[in-house]
């Protein structure tokens, strides 16, 4: 029986975010055939973000427009996108784990008096509907989850669901809904970027991560430069958080984010058991460490014992060498 | 300042996960207050030395929670309340222990509410937003800083390694995030005074609910071991021939560059 699905995509920095054309994807297995409609809130033209959800298989999209909506707030979003919802009366509701999609969703799942599955990172059709399945203990194990009783609204994790082919050839019909936004009961004075890259963790496809031998902040140096030609973003264990060489906020592991990229390069950590609880489901793990006792050797696809202060830059240049030579 | 605190407890993150009979093995596990739910305790009594009040800390589940209840009364709170599920609830979601709270707080007046930004077991992150829009308060999650001036709260939050300044007013909701504090450790007099602290212990029928009322919307059907991870291919040699072979091997053989 077919299905309308509604995607909330999401932008960061005037760019789509390539979890919503992924949340696309997945919409489209849910609608069975029925319509996929994307929305995308913010202020001022919102019709080339329109077009290219499109592009990327919605049917229709739906933009809400308001000066209220150019930074995100949890009322003001949430207002945005419950007059679509209530406009669309949508099956299903699709939106990215991702900072806004973990804030946003609770809180429109509990206005919908629904249930929510998040972070999912896979579907498959089971005897009474779709099955999700998601990462619990952070990946430690995994569970399979169904919708008993009304919308099925789901968050996925970045990096999981493939998203479809971008079709530059495909239209659909774009219209505009006007919200009155108000009562914004949380007001954002100031952000402060501190992530240097627009590539966030969570999303990168390549994650460099030092561990404690990164020696101090300045060791983290090299692991970026690396991380940068890769078009990647730097990672770190507690470890080196708690030696205070960067951020909690790159903090990969059981406490901090877990991360599922195509390549984890783990530069001078140990492995302990919750930082592998984290990133053991990256597909390619390449490991290098002095101690060739490491535990994380244990999980490392490729792994090199060796200084990382050797290898790492030695790595960037070849990479480099690689790239022009192609 | 009516101050609570949302606590869970959950497995220590050093326990590995392994599953009989369909379910996680609990067997044995060591448990410990989830780790940001710390952060929630840490921060809760922080602001009682501040302004004064007093802190709450409120769990849902069953006996076995008393135990990290005691911890939250020996590092400094001054009550706790067991909302024990274990009679009443066979299957709950975030849903469930969203409907539950929100009776416990109707009948309660808090003026902030402080809870992890996300348990370490089951990830969902949603029961501090859910609660908050059922019961008409603000809420600000994963935050790093908070400080109150009268009605007035001013936050810092991580938003994706950002720092976002945030300003809101009582009364309020907040999830913790890592950077918040350093959770102190009970203090043995601490631990001597806790024994002597409230302990309230209710039920889903002590609260103005009826069954249905706190039925779930979705179900977990099956749990499951991710396939255990091999050891690969470890490259020897001098850097530069370890490098060039892992370059190789990432373009041609695992084809991720």
């Amino acid at each position: 029986m077919s299905k309308n699905i509604l995607v909330i995509a999401e932008a960061k920095e005037g760019e789509l975010r390539n979890v919503s054309f992924e949340a696309i994807a997945l919409g489209k297995t849910l609608s069975e055939g029925g319509e996929v409609v994307a929305t995308i809130c913010g202020e001022g033209d919102l019709n080339s973000m329109a077009e290219e959800l499109i592009n990327y298989g919605a049917d229709r999209a739906v933009t809400v427009a308001n000066a209220e909506l150019k930074t995100y707030t949890p009322e003001g979003f949430t207002q945005a996108y419950k007059a679509v919802i209530d406009q669309e009366s949508p099956d299903g509701i699709v939106m990215g784990h991702t900072s806004i999609g973990k804030d946003v969703t609770p809180k429109l799942a509990s206005q919908l008096e629904t249930g929510l599955i998040s972070d999912v990172t896979e579907v498959e059709e089971g005897d009474d509907g779709f099955v999700f399945t998601r990462p619990i203990y952070s990946g430690k194990a995994f569970e399979k989850k169904v919708v008993t009783e009304g919308v099925t609204f789901v968050t996925i994790r970045p990096n999981n669901i493939a998203a479809l082919e971008k079709d530059d050839s495909r239209s659909g019909d774009v219209s505009s809904l006007d919200v009155d936004v108000q009562n914004i009961r949380t007001i954002i004075k100031e952000v402060i970027r501190k992530t240097s890259e627009g590539v966030d963790l969570s999303e990168a496809k390549v994650i460099v991560a030092g561990g404690r031998a990164v020696k101090g902040p300045e060791g983290f140096e090299p692991l970026q430069e690396l991380a940068d030609e890769l078009g990647g973003a730097v990672g770190a264990s507690r470890a080196a958080c708690d030696a205070g060489y960067c951020d909690y906020s790159l903090q990969i592991g059981q406490t901090g984010k877990v991360v599922t990229p195509d390549l984890y390069i783990a530069c001078g950590i140990s492995g302990a058991i919750q930082h592998l609880a984290g990133m053991s489901n990256s597909k390619v793990i390449v490991a290098i460490n002095k101690d060739p006792e490491s535990n994380i050797f244990s999980i490392a696809d490729y792994g090199l014992v060796g200084d990382i202060f050797e290898i790492v830059p030695k790595l960037t240049e070849e990479i480099r060498n690689m790239k022009v030579n192609a | 300042m009516n101050i609570y605190v949302l606590l869970k407890r959950t497995f220590d993150t050093e326990e590995k996960i392994s599953i009989s009979n369909g379910k996680i093995e609990d067997e044995g596990a060591e448990y410990i207050i989830n780790p940001y739910d710390e952060y929630a305790v840490e921060e809760a009594i922080n602001l009682k030395d501040a302004h004064g009040g007093e802190v709450t800390v409120v769990t849902v589940g069953d006996e076995e929670a008393e135990k990290q209840l005691r911890t939250a009364l020996a590092m400094g709170a001054d009550k706790s309340v067991l909302i024990n599920t274990e009679d009443d609830l066979e299957e709950g979601d975030q849903y469930t222990t969203v409907r539950i709270l929100e009776a416990y707080f109707k009948e309660n007046e808090p003026d902030i509410i402080l809870a992890g930004n996300v348990a370490i077991d089951e990830a969902s992150g949603q029961v501090g937003p859910r609660l908050a829009e059922r019961l008409d308060i603000p809420f600000v999650t994963t935050i790093t800083d908070i400080s109150i001036d009268g009605e007035t709260v001013n936050i810092e939050r991580d938003v994706e390694g950002d720092v976002e300044k945030v300003e809101t007013t009582l009364p309020l909701l907040v999830t913790c995030q890592q950077g918040l504090n350093e959770p102190r450790y009970p203090s043995l007099p601490g631990i001597m005074k806790a024994k002597k602290k409230p302990l309230e212990e209710i039920e889903i029928d002590d609260l103005d609910l009826e069954e249905d009322d706190v039925e779930a919307k979705t179900k977990t059907l099956e749990i499951f071991l991710p396939p255990e991870k091999q050891a690969g291919k470890i490259i020897e040699g001098e850097p530069d021939e370890q490098v060039k072979e892992l370059v190789s091997l990432l373009k041609n053989e695992s084809k991720v560059l």
